[in-house]
């Protein structure tokens, strides 16, 4: 070897050398948010986080972004929107996080779209309900499948009056995201002459539903409209179940968060049969992208050692393609600047593993690919019947629909 | 009328139900005098003992209830034993440092259950769950009905312990004059630590109910603290046949207002009729 190569070696290799060691001595980027890991929306939360925390485990495995590795910073809000806006002012100004991801769920996020707007952040949702309808922060991303405002209710009502529904009954959780469901079934009946014979809220923290259903009951709706949260989805299934709902009831569910989760799936077991609800992720053919089964295998795994929701449906496999989003993102615009991202992002499909992603100018899915499905045939104390195919027949949007609906609610029961 | 009639015999429900979960602070609270905010955590961690034995070895839940009943006697002596060590023997026992005590108490109950047990919601499965009873076009759950002749037999079977036995009525005693009961030569701390004892154990049973009546998940004990504490207050401090009473009164009141009147006025209801009480009848409805 020539006294010139190799000297001209030795220094490409101490330049590398300098260079890999910089990389590594760059500071990560972090990614701050609250997520509710106690409370009644612990059960999302923890198994979103995990879903994020699987993106940032394969994108430092794959060399981070930018070439410096991800860090997340996650504070417990209780599920509580009183702890929120204290959580991002820390992150924000104490911990100088880098980026901000919404805690799961409407209560929680609505508490700091102002602070986020007021600070020109860019804030990635996680399936929060019309938080930015009244606020209009134009770096909101919400990674949820809703779409539209009003293209929920009215995909379940549309069901239900192809069944025969001539009336509508209301029940719905007094508080945030349920009101907000409510709010827009009530714009879509009076749009579509439906009567409303029944409306009601229920306040948290409510024991016992029997009286509640007795009332409901009592004014013979043909379609059941619930706007639930967790704790009260099963009491209301219970009472349904125990005091009946009656026979002229076409169609029921609606928006009941809490049955897209394993342990009260299984809890309920075949007091689920014949409800129609939404859904964000189920096991069926049409659901698969790029990635969502290699993500699913190892969510499983890592779902057992953490005691998070075994299925994850709902939310983990969001959780993952908000981090997709962020990685191309980043990737394209080459920087953290959060206008540049929030352009990028506002102005591409985003290729993940819950399917192609579009935004809409107030920061929603352009289109909703929320899925309404029919619970079938589902037995009691079993888990493991929820990953297969057939059990939540999907009945709208008609792109995944796999069955057609079984009505009235009382022989679809059965 | 049916609807109301309805309303009214799903109250009396509800009502025994809230009887059985308040019954233990009606001795820790009305009794004995500590303030046991503790105590609607100590009822979910019954109720979770309730599961883990349904869950892993199928049993009863009612059953399970009774097994974990000497456990819980257990842990409240326990419990009983080192909030007098470190508060009441010092005298820092009144105002908000006894209250802190048990706070911090349900906390760590709190966040023990949930690293055990994870967030999720856990519920039982017998035979009388999920099932009613017909009685023409009106439907009662049965699972309602054992929470209510489980609730009216435990508060039936208190209210006679404390009046007709000799620890009972030591119990008693040292609610009305712990002074006097020394200078007789008993003892009135070991006298309270067994009545606290009493009155955990009695959540071993009402913690069963709890997971029969609804699913329970760890941090359900905060939708109880104002029930429990209302009912007690409402009956009058330390009447175990109040808290019955009281306890009727308000799931009565609770199932018109769901029924008749819209659900959103239901968690009013209990404060409303606790201040109302408390106007006309300071010393609560049955209280001396």
């Amino acid at each position: 070897m020539k006294r010139r190569t190799f000297l001209g070696g030795a220094m490409a290799a101490a330049v590398a050398g300098r260079a890999t060691g910089a990389l590594a001595q760059q500071p990560p980027i972090k990614i701050g948010m609250s997520m509710p890991q106690t409370g009644g929306l612990a059960g999302g939360g923890k198994a979103s986080l995990l879903g994020i925390e699987i993106w940032r485990d394969d994108i430092n495995a794959k060399g981070g972004l930018l070439g410096r590795k991800v860090e997340l910073i996650v504070y417990d809000d209780k599920s509580s929107a009183s702890e929120t806006p204290a959580i991002y002012s820390k992150l924000v100004d104490v911990d100088k996080v880098d980026l901000l991801f919404a805690p799961y769920a409407t209560v929680p996020t609505a508490p700091i779209m102002p602070f986020v707007k007021q600070r020109g952040l860019l804030l990635m949702g996680n399936f929060s309900f019309q938080v930015n309808s009244k606020v209009g922060h134009d770096m909101w991303f919400n990674n949820a499948p809703w779409g539209p405002a009003d293209s929920w209710a009215s995909s379940f009502i549309d069901l239900a009056q192809k069944a025969g529904g001539k009336n509508m009954a209301l029940l719905a959780a007094d508080q945030e995201f349920a009101q907000n469901l409510a709010l827009t079934a009530r714009d879509v009946a009076k749009k579509r002459n439906l009567p409303v014979v029944f409306d009601q809220s229920y306040p948290p923290n409510t024991v016992e539903f029997a009286s509640i259903i007795r009332a409901l009951k009592a004014t013979k709706p043909d379609i059941v409209y619930v706007a639930s949260y967790p704790p009260d989805s099963a009491g209301i299934l219970r009472a349904v179940n125990e005091i009946g709902i009656g026979d002229d009831v076409k169609v029921f569910g609606g928006g009941m968060v809490g049955l897209q989760f394993a342990a009260v799936m299984s809890n309920l077991g075949s007091l689920l049969n014949g409800v129609v609800n939404y859904n964000t992720w189920l096991p069926e053919q049409s659901m698969y992208h790029a990635g969502t089964k290699e993500f699913f295998e190892v969510y499983t795994k890592r779902a057992v050692e953490a005691k998070v929701d075994p299925l994850g449906y709902y939310l983990a496999p969001y959780g993952y393609a908000t981090g997709q989003m962020i990685e191309a993102a980043v990737n394209a615009t080459k920087s953290l600047d959060q206008k540049g991202l929030a352009k990028y992002l506002r102005e591409n499909e985003h290729k993940t593993i819950v399917g192609p992603i579009v935004f809409a100018a107030d920061g929603e899915w352009k289109e909703s690919a929320t899925v309404q499905a029919q619970f079938r045939g589902v037995v009691d104390k079993d888990v493991e019947q929820f990953r297969k195919p057939g059990k939540q027949v999907i009945l709208y949007p008609d792109k995944l629909k796999t069955g057609t609906l079984i009505s009235p609610f009382e022989a679809a029961r059965k | 009328m049916d609807l109301l009639l309805g309303a009214v015999v799903l109250g009396v429900l509800l009502g025994c139900f809230y009887a059985a979960v308040s019954v233990g602070l009606s001795v820790s609270f009305g009794l004995l005098d500590v303030p046991h905010v503790a105590h609607p955590a100590f009822l979910v961690l019954a109720s979770y003992g309730v599961y883990q034995l349904n869950e892993s070895y199928d049993i009863d839940p009612l059953l399970a209830g009774l097994i974990i009943t000497p456990l819980f006697f257990l842990f409240g002596l326990l419990a009983y034993r080192v909030y007098y060590e470190t508060f009441e023997r010092r005298g820092s026992d009144a105002g908000v440092r006894g209250i802190a005590f048990f706070f911090g108490i349900a906390f760590i109950i709190e966040v023990l259950i949930i690293m055990q047990f994870g967030v999720d919601q856990r519920s039982v499965t017998a035979t009388y769950i999920g099932k009613s009873w017909r009685f023409g076009e009106f439907r009662i759950p049965i699972r309602q009905l054992v929470a209510f002749a489980v609730a009216l037999g435990l508060t039936v079977l208190l209210a006679v312990y404390l009046s007709k036995t000799f620890m009972g009525r030591a119990i008693r005693a040292v609610a009305q004059d712990e002074e006097a009961l020394r200078l007789m030569g008993a003892n009135p701390v070991r006298i309270k630590q067994f009545a606290f004892g009493i009155a955990t154990a009695v959540l071993g049973i009402a913690g069963a109910l709890l997971i029969i009546v609804a699913p329970v998940e760890p941090t359900l004990d905060r939708a109880y603290i104002g029930r429990t504490f209302c009912v007690v207050v409402m009956a009058g401090l330390g009447s175990i046949s109040g808290t019955l009473i009281a306890a009727i009164i308000l799931g009565v009141a609770e199932s018109i207002v769901l029924t008749m009147f819209g659900a959103s006025w239901a968690p009013a209801i209990s404060f409303a009729m606790l201040l109302g009480v408390l106007a006309v009848r300071p010393q609560g409805l049955l209280g001396r």
